[in-house]
């Protein structure tokens, strides 16, 4: 009996060491299949047609510099509305807020966060993008600068707690080691517990905006699909389209193999490894943060 | 002088409350509006007939049963593989993992799958399972693409809550002649189970309102009857609602709005019960 | 009187640098209570946890030496350690009743030891309650909470649930810092009852426990055994410096 024990232990601990081992498996599987699938389109099209402006797949302009612009712009606009109202948020809960408050915010904000992204391109394109034509007079509503709005939506609940996290693992002697110096608590939250936790304000900031840079329905939905270059901040009010938007609306609709098909899955690389570099930089700001933190307890 | 300085101190303090607490209500109040506007401009569409009959005249009336029973489909089938693995990943790092380079590698690939875009997901499904394995665009595909992304919450959170489980029980049950597996599957996961649970509807709430991953992989335009086995496409709440507001001319409103409403009281359902699960095991907790 | 386990030349070093024992011989008798006292960082609960190889769940830098108990090396890498737990058991300084009933507490171990038969599981409840003497307090409510229970009681049952496991060896790591002098009387009572068929090791939580308590005393200074003998002359009459300084409470 005691054998059979053993047994059972060796292969439910083998079982349960190769699941741990499976997210890098995953995504190790992830970056092979969009290489095998992506590398080849730089075989098919040449660089400098790539690094182009013109995206118009159907006579086989493959210029993907207005998707990254497009990207970029719609991103930037939801880093301007997620960042002050996310680490705002962060603040209020974390030290503002009564406690009975914190206990309503803190669920209603996660409840952002569950939020299918099609239910607010769904409102993003009935409610928002005729109420801005009008309201900026407008010859279309669905423009950047609607993605941006909707976008800073889905990127607040992220900044907001990662954010109230950092600010929650300062310590409360921090804070008190303020007060008794006579700061006001206004003060403190400025001057003492948000640069104490800098780098987890940073963290956030940098998860949000790799989250709004992800998003992809609510953009396809509302930013109007145009694969213009943006030009300036004019164009945060003009129609434009993402590399996210681009992969979903048209992968549906080419042959598998063809060039198309490559610069998508190539597009998609390149998503990939934008978010590989924000995790891999938030994360490795994650561990230094903790270092200290253990360097000043001990 | 001093007083003077004081009194402009809490005055910005006053302000800056003030302003603050502005910031909060702006990014709390257009939630709750959204949901709101949601349930009532939906709730009108909600019959018998559109929970349960099938889409008709090109989609523009009729029901939306076949787009529920398909999100219940991937949502099962997502569970069915991420929950496993996912509450076996979380054992390996809150109860065997030392604190080494390969640990930190595992914790840097869920850190980065938790972070990919769900429409490379969507790719990688594409390119993985139903190229490369022939599984075809289907519910497995789907199910399997929307397993792997829902796999870092589960993870995260199932980690969170074994950790919380006092190391003195371990200690404890070792020394009484327990195996380190006996331990886990006679305390631990017991008392961890209201975190491991919250942990997965969450997972799951974000797996069943994706759109993106199951485009390529499994959602269909428009089935004429329910899918018969996991190899075929399937119709879902997302997908439809994406659908029936972008490519559907002379779409009545009513049915958008029908079928947000469901698809939101459904996430939703999900989001309340993982709420109040966690809440009652705070409550309830001894130790 | 036999020695029931043999220390030879027993070493052990932390992986993070600390060192927990140097060079520790010492034979430990049967049917007696050996107390193993000393300050804080002295080894004492290090040694308690080689005892039963507990000391498997810490990092763990180097070891050195021998454990036999029945002249059976424990420390060989080849060591049953389920059964030795099994054979050798303890109790904590904190009490610590699992989540779970008080009989569950009790039969946790035997049923892990394939014991299913529910009049041995039942005798081994009372039986192990009553030689901890809290039999009279708990048995109209044994499928009630262990949490629910107080301290001392808590405690009283986590020897139980050590007895209930037939073991040959006994330790105890500060089992009474926690509780008040009442519920410390009423272990300490127990432990004398016990000692009639288990050998019991014991680290007391006071040098006043020690005298009351001790058969055999053994005092550690950091890592070190400096004297080790009878437990009445070690108390009145030590031959070392620095037992004498610090059974007189001259210890900085």
């Amino acid at each position: 009996m005691e054998k059979s024990l053993s047994w059972r232990e060796f292969i439910i601990t083998r079982l349960i060491q190769s699941s741990g081992y499976s997210a890098i498996l995953f995504v190790a599987l992830i970056f092979f299949f969009l290489l095998r699938e992506g590398l080849p389109a730089l075989g098919e099209v040449d660089v400098s047609s790539l690094l182009n402006f013109r995206w118009y797949p159907i006579e086989s302009y493959f210029g993907i510099l207005p998707l990254i612009s497009g990207s970029l712009i719609v991103t930037l606009g939801a880093a301007l509305i997620a960042v002050p109202f996310g680490i705002g948020t962060a603040v209020y809960i974390s030290e503002v807020a009564p406690r009975w408050m914190r206990e309503i915010l803190k669920p209603l904000v996660e409840l952002l966060g569950g939020l299918p992204s099609v239910v607010l391109g769904f409102l993003g394109i009935l409610v928002l993008a005729p109420f801005l034509r009008v309201f900026l007079n407008l010859p279309t509503g669905l423009t950047a600068f609607t993605g941006s709005l909707l976008l800073g939506g889905i990127a607040v609940p992220t900044v907001v707690s990662v954010a109230e996290d950092a600010l929650d693992s300062v310590p409360r002697a921090y804070r008190e080691g303020a007060w008794a110096l006579g700061a006001t608590r206004w003060q403190t939250i400025w001057r003492v517990t948000l640069p104490a936790a800098k780098s987890g304000v940073l963290t956030a900031v940098m998860l949000g905006v790799g989250r709004a840079i992800g998003e992809t329905m609510t953009v396809m939905m509302v930013t109007g699909n145009a694969p213009v270059l943006a030009t300036g901040l004019g164009s945060l009010f003009a129609p434009v389209r993402t590399m996210t938007a681009t992969i979903a609306a048209e992968m549906g609709e080419v042959a598998n193999g063809s060039t198309h098909y490559h610069v998508l899955f190539f597009i998609g690389m390149v998503l990939f490894i934008i978010s590989l570099i924000v995790n891999v930089i938030a994360s490795s700001v994650v561990f230094r943060a903790k270092k200290r933190a253990e360097r000043i307890l001990s | 002088m001093m007083k003077l300085f004081d009194q402009n101190r809490h005055i910005v303090q006053r302000l800056g409350f003030i302003a603050i607490t502005l910031m909060a209500l702006v990014t709390v109040l257009p939630i709750i509006g959204t949901v709101a506007f949601i349930l009532v401009k939906g709730g009108s569409a909600i019959s018998l007939e559109f929970l349960s009959g099938f889409p008709h005249d090109g989609m523009r009336a009729g029901g939306i049963l076949p787009a529920i029973i398909g999100t219940l489909y991937l949502t099962l089938g997502t569970a069915l593989f991420s929950v496993p693995l996912g509450i076996a990943a979380a054992i390996y790092l809150s109860e065997y993992a030392r604190d080494n380079q390969l640990t930190r590698l595992i914790r840097l690939a869920i850190i980065n799958l938790a972070g990919i875009p769900s429409v490379v997901y969507g790719l990688f499904g594409l390119g993985l399972f139903v190229l490369f394995l022939k599984f075809g665009t289907s519910i497995l595909a789907a199910s399997l693409t929307l397993s792997i992304m829902t796999l870092p919450v589960i993870i995260s959170t199932s980690e969170e809550a074994l950790r919380a489980v006092p190391q003195a029980f371990r200690t404890v049950s070792i020394s009484l002649g327990a195996t380190r597996w006996q331990t886990i599957s006679r305390i631990i996961l017991k008392e961890a189970l209201p975190g491991i649970l919250t942990g997965i509807i969450l997972g799951l709430e974000r797996a069943a309102g994706e759109t993106a991953p199951i485009l390529f992989t499994g959602a269909a335009f428009f089935l004429p009857q329910l899918p018969h086995s996991p190899f075929d496409a399937t119709m879902a709440l997302p997908y439809h609602l994406f659908v029936i507001s972008t490519q559907v001319p002379e779409m009545p409103i009513q049915i958008q709005y029908g079928t947000a409403l469901v698809l939101l009281v459904f996430v939703l359902t999900m989001n309340v019960i993982a709420t109040v699960i966690r809440s009652r095991a705070r409550a309830k907790r001894q130790w | 009187m036999v020695d029931k386990i043999i220390i030879e030349n027993l070493s052990l070093q932390y992986s993070d640098g600390t060192e927990s024992l140097r060079n520790v011989s010492m034979g430990i008798p049967q049917n007696a209570v050996t107390v193993l006292f000393g300050p804080a960082g002295g080894g004492k609960s290090t040694l308690l946890r080689c005892l039963n190889r507990l000391n498997d769940l810490t990092e763990i830098k180097a070891s050195s030496g021998r454990i036999l108990i029945d002249g059976e090396n424990i420390l060989d890498p080849k060591t049953d350690v389920i059964a030795l737990r099994r054979r050798v058991g303890m109790v904590f300084a904190r009490p610590v009743t699992l989540p779970m009933s008080i009989r569950e507490n009790i039969i946790y171990g035997l049923e892990l030891a394939g014991e299913k038969r529910k009049s041995k599981l039942d005798e081994a409840v009372e039986r192990s309650l009553k030689l901890s003497a809290i039999w009279d307090e708990v048995k109209d409510r044994l499928d009630e909470s262990a949490i629910e229970l107080s301290g001392g009681q808590q405690q009283r049952v986590c020897l139980a649930r050590v007895i209930a496991l037939q073991p040959q060896v006994i330790l105890l790591d500060e089992p009474t810092s926690g509780l008040d002098p009442i519920s410390t009387g009423k272990v300490e009572a127990a432990l004398f009852e016990l000692k009639k068929e288990y050998t019991i090791i014991l680290v007391p939580h006071s040098v006043q426990q020690a005298a009351r308590t001790a058969d055999h005393a053994a005092f550690f200074l950091t890592g070190e055994l400096i004297e080790y003998g009878d437990g009445k002359s070690l108390f009145t009459n030590p031959k070392q410096k620095k037992t004498e300084d610090y059974v007189m409470g001259r210890f900085g």
